[in-house]
């Protein structure tokens, strides 16, 4: 089978070029998501030094925000640093679907099953 | 950005063959498809490990408490090492960004500059990891496990009922000298000192290190010190059951082993990924010198090895969350 990245003057490669001004302004976009995750990450650090477990409730609230903060982060890149927030929604949806259908599956997963050690496990036999 | 994938093209042509539907190349897309499957690999470990720390019944360690050295520094500073690899990390992953941009301005001394430097922070980041390892393999003291019951009051006033089987820490000075000492190595000796026991250490470089405290729950809630004559109680009521640092048999973070064995497959495979990429990034970088992608007249080689880089990067946003963080 023919390589097609080997193809001189690639259309699907050769389409992605910019000019030096388009360029300016895509090196100025990924200085700033560098800014966005570098803070994201020193908030997450702090909150994960400071916060204590013992106190349950805001425990569970600073549990969520790390989860949050981190499917932002994981945006970020996923969308700017791979371009894949540049490809077409084809192509975005075939590659995010996987990941919806294994996150629903390990939500039914830990509703359904997930209650086991909880002690009336012997109860239920 | 995006050039071909923007492109207004009507359906009857996308999908009728003779071009790309997802107007992106064949390698490209099989690195995305490959990126899917493996980040899946990737969510089963996290998924383990949470269903495993879910289900234990005895406490989990706490990642700022486990994780609270610096390389040559004696003071506790959780998390700061964890979030510099993080750093390292972000960084080399802007530097292939960088190296990507200026491959689609077919600009080669930037691709070069740019794609050495993720190099150079892919390396830093493995030396990191090896530091990491290392440290947690050999450990801060040790601990031993209660043979009897045992009460203490630690130094905040604090009263602790202890049964048998739990675990008491040792601090770095004298861990030191009780892992040699437990192992029977002649050399070393426990001897009654003024203020308790202390362990000594004859040969060529004599030292001694005197029991001054214990600690409690050093890697859960309540960490608590005890010392003088209540660290002795905990002393006395000892198992000859020690552990120092952490393999795959045994460790002295937690009583259970799962989580030094999470530690070393979660890690170690992402390290492994962070490995194999450095090594494609120097191919690559090496073609590029040669001018392989001049001739070519497109640098999408690169834009391909940079996916790979972003996703080891990605990954480890997921690692430092769900095992150093939560």
């Amino acid at each position: 089978m023919e390589r097609d990245d080997l193809i001189v003057n690639d259309s699907y490669a050769l389409n992605s070029h910019h000019s030096e001004e388009q360029g300016e302004k895509i090196r100025k976009n990924i200085w700033k998501v560098t800014g966005i995750l570098t803070f994201l990450t020193t908030v997450e650090v702090l909150m994960g030094i400071y916060f204590k477990r013992s106190e349950t409730f805001t425990w569970a609230m600073i549990k969520w925000s790390f989860i949050i903060l981190t499917m932002v982060k994981a945006a970020y890149i996923v969308l700017v640093f791979m371009h894949l927030g540049d490809e077409r929604s084809n192509l975005k949806k075939v590659i995010i679907a996987p990941y919806m259908l294994f996150i629903g599956y390990l939500i039914f997963i830990a509703i359904s099953e997930g209650f086991g050690h909880l002690g009336n496990f012997n109860t239920l036999h | 950005m995006g050039g071909e994938a923007t492109k207004a093209i009507s359906k009857e042509v996308l999908w009728g063959g003779g071009r790309s539907p997802f107007s992106v190349s064949y390698g490209k897309m099989m690195m995305w498809y490959f990126l899917v499957s493996d980040a899946l690999t990737f969510g089963g470990l996290l998924t383990a490990y949470g269903f495993v720390r879910a289900s234990s019944t005895d406490s989990w360690p706490i990642g700022e408490q486990v994780f609270r050295s610096l390389p040559g520094l004696d003071g506790e500073y959780p998390l700061i090492y964890v979030a510099l690899m993080t750093f390292i990390l972000i960084v080399s992953s802007v530097t292939m960004v960088l190296a990507v941009e200026a491959g689609h301005r077919n600009d080669k001394s930037g691709v070069t500059r740019w794609l050495a430097l993720t190099i150079i922070g892919g390396f830093f980041f493995l030396g990191s990891q090896a530091w990491e390892w290392s440290h947690f393999i050999h450990g801060s003291g040790g601990s031993f496990l209660l043979e009897e019951s045992v009460t203490v009051t630690s130094d905040d006033g604090e009263v602790f009922n202890l049964t048998k089987g739990e675990p008491v820490f040792m601090d770095h000075h004298f861990g030191h000298l009780a892992e040699p000492w437990m192992e029977g190595q002649t050399n070393v000796s426990l001897v009654e000192s003024t203020n308790g026991i202390k362990l000594i250490e004859v040969g060529e470089h004599s030292h001694e290190a005197e029991l001054h405290a214990l600690t409690l729950n050093k890697y859960v809630e309540n960490e608590s010190l005890v010392s003088g004559d209540e660290a002795m109680k905990l002393w006395n009521a000892r198992s000859s059951t020690f552990a120092f640092g952490a393999n795959m048999h045994d460790n002295e973070y937690a009583i259970q082993q799962a989580y030094a064995n999470f530690f070393f497959f979660i890690t170690g495979f992402h390290g492994f990924h962070v490995f194999s990429g450095v090594v494609i990034n120097i191919i690559i970088f090496i073609m590029v010198i040669q001018g392989v992608f001049e001739r070519r007249k497109h640098y999408e080689m690169v834009e391909k090895v940079g996916l790979y880089w972003h996703f080891i990067d990605l990954v480890w946003v997921f690692v430092f969350t769900f095992f150093y963080l939560v």
